[in-house]
């Protein structure tokens, strides 16, 4: 088996990990995870193994909330000690990824780039499945799953963000992730448990996300998805001054090379020694490009939030229609 | 001894629970573990759990109870509200070696409680049964412990009854596998079902009529109740607000898309 995963490594990353597949237990440690953790964000690790093309969690722990604070405790440890002990139960202990919460879809980031990047390095298939507990909450199950596509992990090796890079290479916020197809799946004792369940105290069907009241949340997305345009048009701007600034640079360059050889032309006219030709880039520090890393980040974001809006919009739709429906029917009625 | 206590479990401990049963050694027979939880006004609420190695023979029983204090302690790490409620074990029959770990399971916390689930399907079920112990007999003379049985309920999160009606969605599914699908689609499955539910209502109201069925009062103040829950709003002012609403979903998918092509745009330019 452990020869097996080593040759697999070997092979093109977009062909290892076609989709994702999860154990019910997974879904719900998640659930439970984030539920007792409230409204902050929270962390874990993803147990499983690679079967062919696909993924398989099969289990998970979280990451306590106060790592990130206490700094007497040691992360490494608590990982090294949890996969311990599940492995002496017959748990599989091997790390195929990690998971965290996030808000309205809101999760790229620099932190997160830099965590999925050491994931994705040291083991090829990882994934960052992505949790929403507030949807979940009102009644759409949200669990995605994502990968770094080989072009950023290209550039994230070099960690060159400046334009020409970007260039080069083709990198668009577009190609920052991958999103993995997800699918739950159970063994058949499981299933029978989920028999069992329906039984004894089945999960009533709870139908509020049929509520008509899209508003809030929509407000909510749309708020999240200006202030976040705002920031990257502070980008653009920052992006633009550079421009201009490095233009203006050039200009002045070139009026001091024309001064100095129209001085020169003039003092070998009169016969006296030609100053000498300063190195340009002394008297006039060349300009760093901005790193074009926020306005990727900040753009695949946007990208997020229109998706998100997209889709409850058309859920939205679909409701009020349902209504309209409803509504008809009655008039029927009264006649 | 409190007899007067319901136990909550959440659904992830029972699935926490069949999962270390299907992962244990070849030589076990049955699985047991530790059950973390709150006690709160005479319901204790199981929300967690962990498998404890242990080793049962025909005359003695060895668990592993460093490993169970470790991995206590690491759990508390995450969530220190947890404390142990009790602990579980695969299979139907309480035996013997079971009265000896409840032993030590009670001295851990107060009225420990022992979760059963049978995972042979005896009787082709897979009983989830919960018991606390009481000491009975004559005292002085021959004592011996009696499990009670506690009535079980299972307690939902908000997130978590979503998170069980998905994950149960392939339970027949001969492949057992559940896609993820769409918001859209997920409203057009509740209003499937919905319909589903309105055309056993009008079925049963047709035989009513004909009188086939029995008219029940209470049925009958059920249906009317549910047909009063449509607001009476006349038509025009709906249609109004139907539109206002509409338009403002149209317009927001609108302006996300003309960000997004922005952003496409912008993105061409960059890469020129």
């Amino acid at each position: 088996m452990a020869s097996g995963r080593g040759s697999r490594r070997t092979t093109e990353s977009e062909a290892t990990v076609q989709y994702v597949q999860l154990d019910g237990l997974v879904v719900l440690n998640i659930i439970k995870h984030c539920e007792e953790v409230g409204s902050e964000l929270s962390q874990g690790v993803l147990l499983g193994l690679l079967i062919g093309n696909c993924l398989e969690i099969t289990n998970c722990f979280p990451f306590p909330r106060n790592a990130l604070d206490d700094p007497d405790f040691d992360e490494m440890q608590y990982q090294m000690e949890m996969m311990r002990h599940l492995r002496y139960v017959n748990i599989d202990h091997l790390h195929v990824g990690w998971y965290q919460s996030t808000f309205f879809g809101g999760f790229v980031s620099k932190a997160l780039m830099d965590s999925q990047f050491q994931y994705q390095h040291s083991l090829d298939e990882s994934v960052v499945l992505i949790y929403d507990p507030l949807k979940t909450t009102q009644g759409y199950l949200s669990v995605k799953a994502y990968r770094l596509t080989p072009q950023t992990m290209a550039i994230y090796e070099t960690m060159d963000f400046s334009p020409e890079n970007i260039k080069q290479t083709k990198m668009a916020f577009s190609k920052i992730f991958d999103e993995v197809p997800v699918v739950i799946k159970n063994s058949h004792l499981v299933n029978a448990l989920c028999l069992e369940i329906e039984e004894i105290g089945p999960p009533t069907e709870k139908y509020s996300f049929l509520d008509l009241a899209t508003s809030s949340v929509l407000e909510k997305n749309i708020k999240l998805l200006m202030d976040t345009v705002d920031e990257l048009s502070q980008d653009s701007n920052k992006f633009h001054n550079h421009y201009r600034q490095v233009a203006k640079q050039n200009q002045a360059k070139q009026q001091y090379v024309q001064k100095r050889h129209q001085e020169n032309a003039a003092r070998t006219a009169k016969g006296e020694v030609a100053l000498p030709e300063e190195d340009i880039n002394k008297l006039f520090k060349p300009l760093l490009p901005p790193s074009r890393l926020d306005n990727l980040l900040l753009s695949g974001q946007i990208k997020s939030y229109c998706e998100q809006i997209n889709q409850y919009s058309s859920q939205g739709l679909g409701k009020l229609f349902f209504a309209e429906g409803l509504q008809d029917k009655k008039q029927v009625g009264t006649i | 001894m409190a007899t007067n206590v319901a136990v909550h479990v959440h659904p992830v401990v029972l699935f926490a629970i069949v999962d270390s049963f299907e992962r244990r050694n070849e030589d076990a027979r049955r699985v047991i573990g530790t059950l973390l939880g709150t006690v709160d006004k005479g319901v204790i609420e199981i929300t967690n759990s962990f498998t404890v190695p242990h080793n049962e023979s025909e005359d003695e029983v060895a668990v592993d109870m460093e490993f169970a204090k470790n991995m206590h302690d690491l759990h508390k790490k995450v969530n220190p509200t947890e404390a142990i409620v009790g602990w579980y074990a695969t299979g139907n029959e309480i035996t013997e070696h079971s009265v000896l770990i409840h032993e030590y399971y009670a001295r851990e916390c107060a009225s420990s409680i022992h979760l059963t689930v049978d995972t042979t399907l005896k009787g082709a079920k897979m009983g989830v049964n919960a018991f606390s112990s009481s000491v009975m007999g004559v005292p002085g003379k021959t004592m011996g412990t009696m499990f009670t049985p506690l009535p079980l309920v299972i307690n939902y999160w908000e997130p978590e009854r979503t998170g069980v009606n998905a994950v149960t969605k392939g339970k027949f599914n001969p492949k057992r596998t559940v896609n993820m699908v769409s918001d859209l689609q997920r409203v057009s499955d509740a209003s499937a079902r919905i319909q589903e539910m309105l055309d056993h209502l009008i079925l049963y109201v047709d035989e009513v009529l004909t009188g086939k069925t029995q008219p029940d009062p209470s049925m009958g103040r059920y249906l009317a109740e549910l047909i009063g829950t449509v607001p009476q709003i006349p038509q025009d002012e709906f249609e109004e607000m139907l539109n206002a609403n509409m338009k403002d979903l149209l317009m927001v998918v609108y302006l996300s898309n003309l960000t997004a092509t922005q952003l496409a745009l912008s993105e061409k330019i960059s890469l020129l």
